[in-house]
């Protein structure tokens, strides 16, 4: 019964979850938009954007527990995948500024000017068009998750080794994007952006409308991990967490199936940085810092891994008490303080919010299902005499 | 022309000359036997001895050094990996029952099911009639019928071994390798599961590695002493527990 009951539990967190993120996605642009400004219920636009972050961190965050949490593999580099996409989303908006930059170029960007690029190198070509930087956002952390993968699971490269060779990864990245002839702007990224299929980024419609892209996003995200992991393949996925060579041993490819879910992470992280750069304003190299992307594993811990729910819901409340924390006399002490949450939780929480919530409520309802049945069996036991009568 | 005289024998299973070592250590020494279809062989020796290092040589995860392993009388499975090698139908049960402990016994024997173990089949994988019927049958063939939705986690130890020879059912192999099914088990299950496996070698060829002698004489069947990574003694388990080196070197006196 347990099992099942479990399911069912988490069905209805699905539901609810699903209904709190469409509200939000549809109320607070509203409020924003139509409520008068200062007034007790409209929601500020600074809000609107720090919330729409939140939200593209909670889309992270699902892409690391769906190779995390079904199918154990830790990956340290994840933030690489967002940045990717964000840079992606970043060559676009730079190429929309067009003649309003200060250099006045039609085609370069202002850095690329101001580093003397006499032309217009080769991988910025098409970024103009929106299509194809929106394609470039899922196939260019698709591509390097799949190649990175393919040799990594191929060579059975598991546990710690691969956490390492992704933090490597992802440092690797920053190093690289940091230089200024590798054609990303350098050390200041890309930013100034104008607008984005021809609306101001700036404008309040605007962040409005990313706001609620970011949470149907969240929402389609949400759904495709869900489908995923409720299939067979996601009984395969958990399979290989918990026991790999078994898994081998009943003839499932290992490999294949963590490239799987480790490109398709790829690519919704890739949308999650792709929908955080035009409502920050700024993509730099400083998103691929390793830093960056164990946070987004503790976010996942800190919300119940293998749940969904957990890792967007550890998202938003590790990121509420990052911007709460850092923005008073304890910011020095911040780190510090992640540091001792992700310790507490592994010590006192090892299951997360979620999953103890989970592990709760299936424990009461079963308790009360027993009750129900003795007290069901004790009226039994009185009605029967009179039935023998 | 026979299809059959593409084979090199007529074995299931057939080991010839095989070598294997561990920095140094010979854990396989010129070990040859050979499996008929349709046999059940029991396999016993001295902790050492090579039993579940030969098992791992057949399955594919370690590599012999020289030597031949031929299944089916024509697959080289020293060139294969695990994956391919269960493919082919090389089904086993390890020594410390391995089972997906977080998920429920029906679904650990809806994963073991030979059906197609693509990544493009499980995505879209629909339940069939067919595939219930299986496990069903498979369930009441290990008697867990009644905890089909318990968590394999929460099974007693012998009924994590029925679980994973029921997963070997399931999986549907034409050669059962299966490491000390008994261990741990009480008499009354020790019995049951040598019913079960003569009950399997009706329809499978079956090799079982095991310490425990009464459940080796109840199989009735060939047994193979293996002693130093090489076979020490072949036969009945009469003509093998009388043999003079077996005694001294696994029986005692």
């Amino acid at each position: 019964m347990t099992p099942h009951m479990l399911t069912r539990s988490l069905d209805r967190g699905a539901t609810i979850f699903l209904a709190v993120v469409a509200a939000c996605g549809i109320l607070i642009p509203l409020s924003n938009l139509l409520l008068p400004a200062g007034s007790f219920l409209q929601v500020p636009t600074y809000l609107v954007a720090l919330w729409g972050k939140y939200v593209c961190y909670a889309i992270l965050a699902l892409a690391i527990d769906l190779i995390w949490g079904y199918c154990g593999i830790l990956s340290l580099g994840h933030g690489a995948f967002f940045a990717l996409g964000g840079y992606a989303m970043g060559m676009y908006l730079m190429r929309q500024i067009g003649t309003r930059g200060v250099y006045g170029n039609p085609i370069l960007p202002d850095f690329m000017v101001f580093l003397n690029y006499s032309k217009l190198p080769w991988y910025w070509y098409g970024f103009d068009m929106f299509w194809f930087a929106a394609l470039m956002v899922l196939v260019v952390p698709g591509l390097l998750a799949f190649c990175f993968g393919w040799l990594a699971f191929r060579s059975r490269v598991t546990g710690v080794y691969l956490s390492i060779i992704t933090q490597a990864m992802t440092y690797a990245l920053l190093l690289a994007f940091f230089r200024n002839d590798f054609g990303f702007g350098g050390n200041n990224g890309l930013t100034d952006f104008k607008d984005i299929l021809g609306f101001n980024v700036q404008a309040e419609g605007t962040r409005a409308a990313l706001f609620a892209l970011s949470c149907l996003a969240l929402i389609a995200g949400f759904l495709i991990c869900r489908a995923i992991v409720s299939s067979k393949l996601g009984k395969v996925l958990i399979a290989v967490r918990d026991a790999e060579s078994r898994t081998r041993f009943l003839g499932y490819r290992v490999e294949s199936y963590k490239l799987f879910v480790f490109t398709v992470s790829a690519c919704m992280a890739g949308v999650a940085g792709a929908l955080y750069v035009p409502q920050v304003g700024i993509i730099n190299p400083s998103e691929f810092a390793p830093g960056n992307s164990i946070e987004a594993v503790i976010w996942v811990a800190v919300g119940g891994r293998g749940t969904l729910v957990g890792a967007a819901l550890g998202a938003v409340v590790v990121n509420y008490a990052k911007t709460f924390f850092t923005s008073g006399v304890l910011a020095p002490y911040w780190l510090f303080m992640l540091g001792a949450l992700f310790i507490l939780v592994t010590l006192l929480l090892p299951k997360g919010i979620v999953g103890t919530f989970n592990a709760w409520w299936a424990q009461s309802k079963e308790k009360r299902n027993a009750a129900t049945m003795a007290s069901a069996a004790a009226e039994d036991g009185v009605t029967e005499p009179k039935m023998a009568e | 022309m026979n299809v059959m005289d593409n084979r090199a024998t007529s074995a299931m299973l057939y080991l010839d000359g095989v070598h294997v070592s561990f920095d140094g250590f010979h854990a396989i020494n010129n070990l040859s036997l050979t499996l008929e279809p349709g046999e059940m062989r029991a396999i016993i020796g001295p902790n050492g001895a090579g039993k579940t290092t030969m098992m791992d040589i057949i399955t594919g995860k370690t590599k012999p050094d020289e030597g031949t392993v031929l299944f089916d009388g024509v697959t080289d499975l020293t060139r294969l990996d695990e994956t391919r090698i269960a493919e082919l139908g090389i089904g086993r049960k390890f020594q410390k029952p391995t089972v997906f402990e977080s998920q429920t016994v029906q679904d650990n024997l809806l994963l073991a099911l030979n059906v197609d173990h693509s990544v493009k089949g499980t995505l879209f994988w629909r339940g069939s009639k067919a595939e219930s019927e299986r496990i069903d049958k498979v369930l009441e063939t290990i008697r867990l019928t009644d905890a089909r939705n318990r968590l394999a986690g929460s099974l007693s130890h012998g009924q994590k071994q029925w679980l994973e020879i029921g997963m070997l059912l399931a999986q549907d192999p034409k050669l059962l390798l299966v490491d000390e099914p008994v261990a741990g088990m009480t008499d009354v299950e020790t019995h049951l599961t040598a019913e079960l496996l003569k009950e399997i070698n009706k329809t499978h060829t079956v090799m079982v590695v095991e310490h425990d002698m009464t459940f080796v004489r109840e199989l009735g069947v060939k047994v193979t002493c293996l002693h130093e990574g090489t076979v020490l003694a072949e036969g009945t388990i009469d003509q093998v527990s009388s043999n003079e080196r077996v005694i001294e070197v696994y029986l005692g006196r």
